[in-house]
């Protein structure tokens, strides 16, 4: 492929720049044994035999299989005394994929995040309600610090516990909220009913990731909490959050300059500039745990340029699907935030759906839950059918398969504090 | 008059779940009528203090919704109601949804009607001198 085509001309990085740091991620997983092996198998051996982006991308692709046949700490490149904290993916299947930090990793990783949230205009003056998780997954801590190294104040209250985090919004006027987009929704749902009137808050806006939404939940986010909703990026094998975060504008995040994005299709090939596939990321600058073209599962697009808020670089587009979220539904691929999509397009149901995936004799079969609600006008039978009919049609030209409809009563799907469950697949 | 109707999932149980919380509260059902469909069933019903009820009845998080509707008596004889919809056809009301009930103290059939448009109704209502709950 033409590397024009990735490094555009007249930006802030040229490819000979790029070049540079990554031959240094290169030397420093060399002296792992595991990598040292793969990269002899294409013949590179050393970080000098990188003299092209082609070179570079023929390094085999990281996977978070290769991450568990090295668990826990077989590939960190800086000996454990240097390690300073160690995160984990959740790991729902298997073993989890474990990452180490330098005391420098965390420093940058702070310098990163404040920088993102800098430019959202976050300042020392905001309280920064942090809802993520605080533990081994890094959505909690890696906010906590890039706040910190900001000056913000910081509210490290984790995830959960919906009415106390309404009130402590409330008393300590915070201004920034940071947590999961379905995490956010439930929170305005349950501010909805808590007595607790949008006036009393100082809320401005929020920084929501860790799981793919859709616009139509932003514009839910942004309508019921009164804020703007800001995306951002991030995980755990490439850092954690602020590997990528929208600003101002909105268009898109702006990928930080420590970290080397590619696109792949499915057979891992490498896609040009825009178009749609595998985020693949790798990291620069990273010294106890460097990623070297790890595979995300995250499908987005890339573009490169200079933003109207001045940032010059890698944008991603939002991430609305994840690979492993991928159902085959007879033969035909389904993403859940597809249905997300048609569902909140179509108005009159909440935006909490679940699809549950079961086998009907030899055949898939897939029903979409929606939950009513006061507004939904269901006493005219008909014209809830109507609109039930319409949602089915809308999903069905979405997916191609035909699929049931099921309307539950408002708040029977269950709400998640963190990342939400959106399938249940009857057929494992 | 308002009716109180309810969204019932298809869910095993759920209608006598919110009949059991009617008989918690306290509320006498004066004339019930239940739409079902495939997927989930609308119940109706006429009670004493349906404002107040709807509030009982979200505050248990049941989905409630209010809807006028006519409380009428039936003429008390035979072709009582056919006379009484017809006159209704001719001032052009449109019918979404009926049901009958009898009041026991006075052995008095009545009729709930749901109709398309109020200000049509309200005029043949005083047109034709219908008694109205």
């Amino acid at each position: 492929m033409d590397t024009a085509d990735i490094v555009l001309k007249g930006t802030a990085q040229t490819e000979q720049e790029w070049l540079i740091g990554l031959r240094k991620t290169v030397e420093s997983v060399l002296p792992i044994p595991y990598y040292r092996e793969r990269f002899g198998s294409v013949g590179i051996n050393q970080a000098e035999d990188i003299r092209s982006l082609e070179d570079f991308q023929r390094l085999p692709l990281t996977t978070k299989e290769d991450l568990r046949k090295n668990y826990p700490f077989g590939l960190f490149a800086e000996p454990m005394e240097n390690i300073v904290r160690i995160h984990a993916s959740s790991g729902t299947t298997g073993k989890p994929t474990v990452v180490g930090y330098t005391s420098q990793d965390i420093e940058l990783w702070a310098k990163i995040v404040a920088k993102e949230l800098a430019r959202l205009g976050v300042t020392k003056q905001d309280v920064v309600q942090i809802a993520y998780g605080y533990g081994l997954f890094t959505g909690g801590m890696g906010l906590h610090y890039g706040c910190e190294e900001l000056g913000a104040i910081v509210v490290p209250i984790s995830g959960g516990n919906t009415a106390r985090q309404l009130m402590l919004m409330r008393d300590f006027g915070t201004t920034v909220l940071a947590c999961t987009p379905s995490y956010a929704l439930f929170l305005a749902e349950s501010l909805e009913e808590s007595g607790i009137s949008r006036d009393e808050l100082k809320l401005k806006f929020g920084v929501f990731g860790a799981e793919p939404w859709s616009d139509g939940m932003r514009e839910q986010i942004e309508a019921r909490l009164g804020i703007k909703a800001f995306d951002i990026y991030g995980l755990s094998e490439t850092m954690g959050p602020g590997v990528a975060l929208e600003c101002l504008a909105q268009q898109g995040l702006h990928i930080d300059e420590h970290f080397y994005p590619e696109i792949l299709d499915s057979e891992g090939k490498s896609l040009p500039v825009g178009e749609r596939g595998e985020l693949v990321i790798t990291s620069l600058d990273k010294a106890g745990f460097p990623v070297l073209r790890y595979r995300t599962k995250d499908l987005t697009a890339l573009h490169y340029g200079t933003c109207s808020c001045g940032h010059v670089g890698w944008t991603m587009e939002r991430v609305s699907a994840r690979v492993d979220d991928m159902l085959i539904i007879r033969g035909v691929n389904v993403f859940p935030s597809q249905v997300e999509e048609a569902i909140l397009s179509l108005g009159g149901f909440e935006p909490h759906y679940l699809l549950v995936v079961y086998r009907e004799g030899s055949l898939d079969q897939l029903e979409v839950q929606v939950e009513v609600n006061e507004t939904t006008f269901f006493d005219e039978v008909r014209e809830l059918e109507g609109r039930q009919e319409r949602l089915k049609q809308s999903i069905e030209d979405i997916l191609g398969i035909s699929v049931r409809i099921r309307l539950v009563e408002p708040k029977s799907i269950p709400r998640s504090e963190g990342k939400a469950v959106r399938v249940i697949d009857k057929r494992k | 008059m308002l009716q109180l109707s309810i969204f019932l999932e298809n869910a095993k149980g759920r209608l006598a779940e919110v009949i059991s919380l009617l008989a918690e509260f306290n509320v006498n059902l004066r004339a019930l009528s239940l739409a079902d469909t495939k997927d989930y069933g609308v119940l109706r019903i006429i009670v004493d203090e349906p404002e107040a009820t709807t509030e009982k009845l979200r505050e248990r998080k049941v989905v409630v919704s209010l809807t006028p509707v006519w409380v009428l008596k039936v003429p008390d004889r035979a072709g009582g109601l056919a006379e009484m919809l017809n006159q209704l056809v001719k001032q052009d009301v449109v019918v979404e949804y009926m049901y009958a009930f009898v009041e026991k103290e006075h052995e008095q059939a009545q009729v709930v009607i749901r109709v398309k448009d109020q200000d049509i109704m309200e005029k043949a209502v005083q047109k034709i001198n219908l008694t109205v709950k």
